[in-house]
């Protein structure tokens, strides 16, 4: 990406792995079972990661857990202060949402206003039973009262670095980096 | 020309005010009709309502009668959370110089960000834009000149089916001379690739068509020859009157599209119309209502097209 340089790595592929496995272990584990369950991942990282999930759960459970694809940008409340229009991307969900749980997945849980957005996609699509959200990293500086019900990994940050969650079937490599920006 | 930047999930979309087409890239359309495609999945959900141009102004203004335009653009517009606002203004008298000025300064003062124009003097579109100092301005029809929103629906609807239009023949059959659809239209399939072929009445031809890249066939048969894509354009009945044809009977004899006319183009081809539609005139029934007939999906992309028009073109700071 333009304008970042990269500072350190914060897990290698294998360290990113470990965490997915552990986050699909820890969602089985708070469903009591994969009864109800949808995946829904935002895009775009979120997306693969959800799919990834799917398959552990698979491994481990037996059962292909549902999973949805979730866009966010309609619903975000800095449309009318930006000044290049975000580019849309697909929702879908595999069945209807009502009456049940859904796992809400994303890279990385910053301000909480992606996770706000979401919520309210989410509640137009139907009345889920229970919303829980799955992150790999949570950096801090939330701006809304929004919290991670599973977390890969707390990382303290300040505001001008960037965390950069990398997927092999986007980026080429698994990984997540902190970059600063470059100015 | 590439308008996204996909690592920073924005896009530097350049068009504000769209008056006709004739500016648009092929990579521009291309971007646009994946956008559509993301609007029309809304129409598909319990709550079709999307809070993206909340808190924005839309003020459609009619100054010619057009109910279903107005109504699939009020439909976009309100999927999408703005403000809607109809302003029709009836007779065409009231509608010049500058009556026209005072009333792009009244809508402005009123806080309208988005003005929807349908208008029946060429140009209208373009002089109102170039009198909002903040608003934009979506022409929703001028005069003969230009129908944007509606070849963008009807690019959308043909993309839908064949994806990639390059190569693609579509054949306007019909009143192209008094036709802002023709002429929108002709430039949009044109931009993505595809073959264009006229017909209709001589009398009903603009001169030179060849300066817009297309081709003129006197027999129907011969402009629907391989099409992918047959287009029947309206025919108001007044054209009659005028002398331009000796009578409806005659024309939709030797104009219209019937089952016969369609066996001339590929099997499948896409019959498509504008709306409203003259049954026994310019189309027969068994076409409209035919298994080829994609008439009613063009209503449907109509409200999609809106929303990304609306979206990309009305969102945003200024």
């Amino acid at each position: 990406m333009a304008g970042l340089k990269e500072k350190a790595q914060l897990m290698n592929a294998q360290d990113l792995n470990r965490v997915i496995r552990r986050i699909a272990h820890e969602m089985v584990e708070r469903n009591k079972g994969t009864d109800n369950m949808i995946l829904v991942g935002i895009h775009r990282r979120g997306v693969y990661i959800a799919r990834r999930l799917q398959k552990l759960i698979a491994e481990a459970e037996g059962i292909k857990v549902p999973c949805g694809e979730l866009d966010i940008t309609l619903y975000r409340d800095d449309l009318t202060t930006l000044s290049e229009q975000p580019i849309v991307h697909s929702t879908r969900m595999p069945e209807d949402i009502s009456g049940k749980h859904i796992f809400l997945i994303d890279d990385v849980l910053f301000t909480g206003r992606t996770v706000r957005a979401a919520l309210e996609a989410l509640v137009d699509l139907g009345r889920p039973q229970i919303v829980q959200l799955a992150v790999i990293i949570d950096r801090g500086h939330r701006e809304l009262p929004i919290h991670a019900d599973i977390c890969g990994r707390n990382v303290p940050t300040s505001k001008s670095e960037v965390i950069e969650v990398r997927m092999e079937e986007l980026d080429g490599e698994d990984g997540v980096v902190i970059c600063e920006r470059d100015e | 020309m590439n308008v996204m930047n996909s690592d920073m999930g924005t896009m530097s979309w350049r068009h504000r005010s769209v008056i006709d087409l004739d500016n648009w890239t092929r990579g521009e359309f291309l971007f646009f009709l994946d956008q559509s495609r993301h609007m029309e999945n809304v129409m598909d959900r319990p709550v079709k309502k999307v809070p993206a141009l909340r808190g924005k102004m839309c003020v459609n203004l009619f100054f010619e009668n057009s109910t279903r335009t107005r109504v699939s653009f009020e439909l976009a517009e309100k999927m999408l959370s703005a403000d809607v606002v109809n302003w029709s203004v009836s007779g065409s008298s009231t509608a010049k110089g500058e009556t026209m000025r005072d009333t792009a300064w009244t809508l402005e003062a009123m806080g309208a960000d988005i003005v929807v124009m349908r208008h029946g003097a060429v140009g209208a579109a373009q002089y109102l834009a170039s009198k909002l100092k903040h608003g934009i301005v979506l022409n929703a029809g001028d005069g003969t000149h230009a129908h944007p929103t509606q070849a963008l629906l009807d690019v959308y609807t043909a993309w839908k089916h064949y994806g990639d239009l390059e190569g693609r023949k579509i054949a306007l059959v019909g009143d192209v001379l008094h036709s802002r659809v023709a002429r929108s239209d002709i430039i949009a399939f044109r931009t993505m690739g595809c073959e264009v072929v006229l017909s209709g009445p001589p009398t009903l031809m603009p001169r030179e068509v060849e300066d817009l890249g297309v081709v003129y066939e006197r027999e129907p048969r011969d402009a629907v020859k391989n099409a992918d894509m047959v287009y029947l354009l309206r025919i108001q009945r007044e054209r009659q009157q005028d002398g331009l044809f000796p009578s409806v009977d005659e024309y939709h004899r030797w104009w219209g599209a019937d089952e016969d006319l369609m066996k001339y183009a590929k099997p499948g081809a896409l019959a498509m119309h504008p709306g409203p539609i003259n049954r026994g005139v310019e189309i027969a029934s068994e076409v409209a209502d035919g298994h080829q007939s994609v008439i009613l999906e063009q209503v449907r992309s109509g409200v999609a097209t809106r929303m990304a028009l609306l979206y990309l073109c009305g969102g945003g700071v200024r």
